[in-house]
């Protein structure tokens, strides 16, 4: 029985893939059938915060992505996306909201699969810590303005925060560049599809 | 077990490179924690440094865990144990050998400046920047057939040894998992369903690769320290066949109560639950053998750290069985009693088995005494008390995290109620890095002593 080919082929083959069916392959197969949203129908809806970008950081904005459109819009979600990789910020923060522990209070509505069948989610954002709280459901709860004092110095907004400062989203003038800007841009995103009331605001901070 | 002691069979200077390699990703493993946990205390020493920034510095803290001191020290052990397990040689040495070992320098260092230069991927374990990915799964390809081919060539002739059913299946795996995790949700599997598969990647990193390699160095090392045979070979057989089985089965455990389907997270909770079992087997058998040898203990340092290595592997799979449950999972999801656990399995069992084996083998392969017997034991205990110290302390910050969520307490009240425990966490990090600057000493001043003639490398 201690053979080479029963480890090579039973343990080896048979019972990686015979796993990794129920844990991986099944999900996908159950899921198929949601379709998956490209970059450009996401960004269909140019969200006010993103004009409202335009409006405070009229220079910056300009140079870095010109008018605000659905063309600007997808763009500053790219790169919002991958500075939220390059940081890791996704170390710190999750991006899905359970049915328990009253996270339906602290955050909103409970994380639904549809919301993330989209090339934002791909690789998938979700998250296994969270040192700060969780993002899917940011969108709104904070002003452009709060965002940019936030990435600057984290502790000048919220004392004692953990947060690490960005000073690299920034230019020599201290206003956002196009990193700032797009990672602005995708906070104010992250779960606008899902707006409602917030519960408890105040007891977030 | 059979060791034919054939001499000549194993190449000391391959043994001793990837044991330098893996001290030296080691020390820098250590110093990026020490980094990061500066972060928690608000005393981060580099902010505004985009290289240094926090969050790519902990990309660089567990990837070089995995990648450069792991894999390396576990490279090392296989370099000894399987050509003297089968007594044929690895594949091929001069080439190979070192080109593999080139190469896994290379990727680790291009991975670390991938990292710090902004170009991670976002996949748990799998931070590895894209363009490293391809060099990686050539590397484990290499590896697959260095190791497996003496051990298919003395299997033509007899039964194989518990050591090898873990070597082999856990070298076919890797490549497989590898491409899995890295490829399928980066580029193909979007959202909920790349979450469940990133998840069975992140657990197959563990269970797949670092764990079956770790336990066939395992049964390899401690027999021969004991110089007895492991106690029951229907139980390692158990053991095996339980891991092997449940192992690939858990993935989902990293994201319960998520969107994944439910029958994906119960088969993972029921699967993990088992797999506790197939663990216990496995340490039973090692303390059986240990059994009427409590005095090795006091006598081998390298076994020491292999036996706490396993009572260490036996503590996290406990604590699994408990957090693992979907009550559990309430309060300390996403707190730092996942991180406690983690540094308790990479570093209490796998690290601690990898500073085992370099203790033992660094003197044969240089040929020389331990420098410092004393200071190999201040090394074993301020690492080992630092270690389990950190554990607890973590867990205890996992409880306050998240029963403060669960509360509704204000964010900011988990923060500042954890700090003190993030204090201690940096305290108990300096204690295990200081206890590795002794270790890292005594073992470069054993290397640097005068060679004594009857010391030459030998097998022994
Ligand atoms: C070391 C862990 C850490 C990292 C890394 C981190 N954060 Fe945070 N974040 C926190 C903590 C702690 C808080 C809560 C305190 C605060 O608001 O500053 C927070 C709060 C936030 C908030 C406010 C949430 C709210 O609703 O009040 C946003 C938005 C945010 N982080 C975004 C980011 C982004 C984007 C990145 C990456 C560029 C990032 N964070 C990286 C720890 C972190
Ligand atoms: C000086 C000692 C060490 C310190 C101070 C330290 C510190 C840290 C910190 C601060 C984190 C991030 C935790 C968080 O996100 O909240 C972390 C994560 C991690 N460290 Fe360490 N570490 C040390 C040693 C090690 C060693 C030696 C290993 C492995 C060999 C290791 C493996 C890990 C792993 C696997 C994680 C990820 C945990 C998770 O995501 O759940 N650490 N460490």
């Amino acid at each position: 029985m201690e053979r080479f080919s029963t480890f090579a082929l039973i343990s080896g083959l048979f019972f990686f893939f015979f796993g990794t069916f129920w844990q991986a392959v099944a999900p996908s197969l159950s899921l198929r059938n949601i379709p998956v949203k490209s970059i450009e129908e996401l960004a269909d809806n140019v969200l006010p915060e993103f004009y409202k970008l335009a409006d405070d950081y009229p220079v910056e904005f300009k140079r870095y992505f010109g008018e605000p459109s659905k063309a600007s819009f997808a763009e500053a979600l790219n790169v919002g996306k991958a500075q939220y990789i390059a940081e890791a910020c996704w170390h710190c923060h999750s991006q899905y909201i359970r049915p328990v522990s009253n996270e339906e209070l602290r955050f909103g509505k409970v994380s639904y699969p549809s919301e993330y069948a989209n090339v934002m989610q791909l690789p998938q954002l979700l998250g296994t810590r969270r040192v700060g709280p969780d993002l899917i459901r940011e969108a709104g709860r904070h002003s452009n303005d709060w965002h940019v004092a936030h990435f600057k110095n984290p502790p000048n907004v919220v004392p004692d925060s953990v947060m690490p400062s960005y000073a690299w989203f920034f230019d020599k003038n201290g206003r956002p560049n196009k990193k700032g800007l797009a990672i602005v841009a995708y906070m104010q995103w992250l779960g606008s599809w899902a707006q409602e009331p917030v519960y408890q605001l105040d007891a977030r901070k | 077990m059979v060791t034919r002691g054939k001499k000549g069979v194993v190449s000391f200077s391959l043994v001793y490179a990837h044991l330098v390699s893996a001290l030296v990703f080691l020390g820098i493993v250590l110093l990026a924690g020490l980094l990061y946990s500066l972060q928690f205390l608000g005393k981060y020493p580099f902010p505004g440094v985009e290289f240094l920034s926090p969050g790519r510095v902990r990309m660089l803290h567990t990837n070089g865990a995995v990648y450069g001191f792991i894999t390396n020290g576990y490279v090392a052990g296989l370099y000894w144990a399987v050509p003297r397990l089968t007594g044929y040689k690895v594949l091929n040495e001069k080439y190979l050998g070192w080109f593999m070992f080139w190469a896994l320098q290379a990727a680790v260092l291009a991975t670390a400046v991938g990292l710090l230069g902004g170009y991670a991927q976002a996949i748990e374990w799998g931070e590895t920047p894209i363009f490293v990915d391809p060099f990686v799964l050539v590397y484990l390809l290499l590896a697959l057939f260095q190791f497996t081919v003496p051990i298919y060539q003395y299997g033509k002739e007899r039964p194989l040894y518990a050591s090898s059913w873990y070597i082999i299946s856990g070298l076919i795996w890797i490549p497989m998992v590898y491409i899995m995790g890295n490829y399928i949700p980066q580029f193909f599997i979007p959202g909920v369903a790349g979450a469940a598969i990133t998840g069975t990647w992140i657990h197959d990193a563990v269970g797949l690769y670092v764990t079956p390699l770790g336990w066939g160095l395992m049964y390899f090392f401690v027999p021969v320290i004991l110089k007895k045979p492991i106690w029951s070979h229907g139980l390692s057989l158990l053991g095996f066949w339980g891991l092997a089985f449940f192992y690939p089965m858990q993935g989902v455990h990293h994201y319960l109560w998520s969107p994944i389907p439910m029958y994906a997270q119960y088969a993972a909770v029921f699967s993990t639950l088992v797999l506790e079992l197939a663990v216990v087997t496995v340490i039973i058998n090692f303390f059986m053998t240990m059994r009427g040898n409590g005095d090795a203990l006091k006598k081998s340092v390298p076994l020491r750290w292999m036996m706490i290595g396993i009572v260490n592997y036996g503590i996290t799979c406990l604590q699994c069985s408990i957090q693992v449950l979907l009550t559990t999972q309430k309060a300390i999801h996403f707190t730092d009693w996942v991180v406690g656990h983690a540094h308790l399995i990479m570093f209490g069992t796998f690290g601690f088995w990898i500073l085992g084996i370099l203790s033992y083998l660094w003197p044969k392969v240089t040929g020389r005494r331990l420098y410092s017997s004393s200071l190999d034991e201040w090394a074993f205990w301020l690492i080992m008390i630092g270690m389990e110290t950190m554990w607890v302390d973590l867990l205890a910050g996992g409880l306050v995290q998240g029963f403060t969520w669960w509360g509704l307490n204000p964010w900011m009240d988990s923060v500042r109620f954890s700090a003190p425990l993030w204090f201690v966490r940096t305290v108990t990090g300096i204690m295990i890095f200081v206890g590795f600057i002794l270790y890292l000493y005594n073992f470069y001043m054993t290397a640097k002593k005068e060679n004594i003639p009857s010391a030459q490398p030998q097998e022994a």
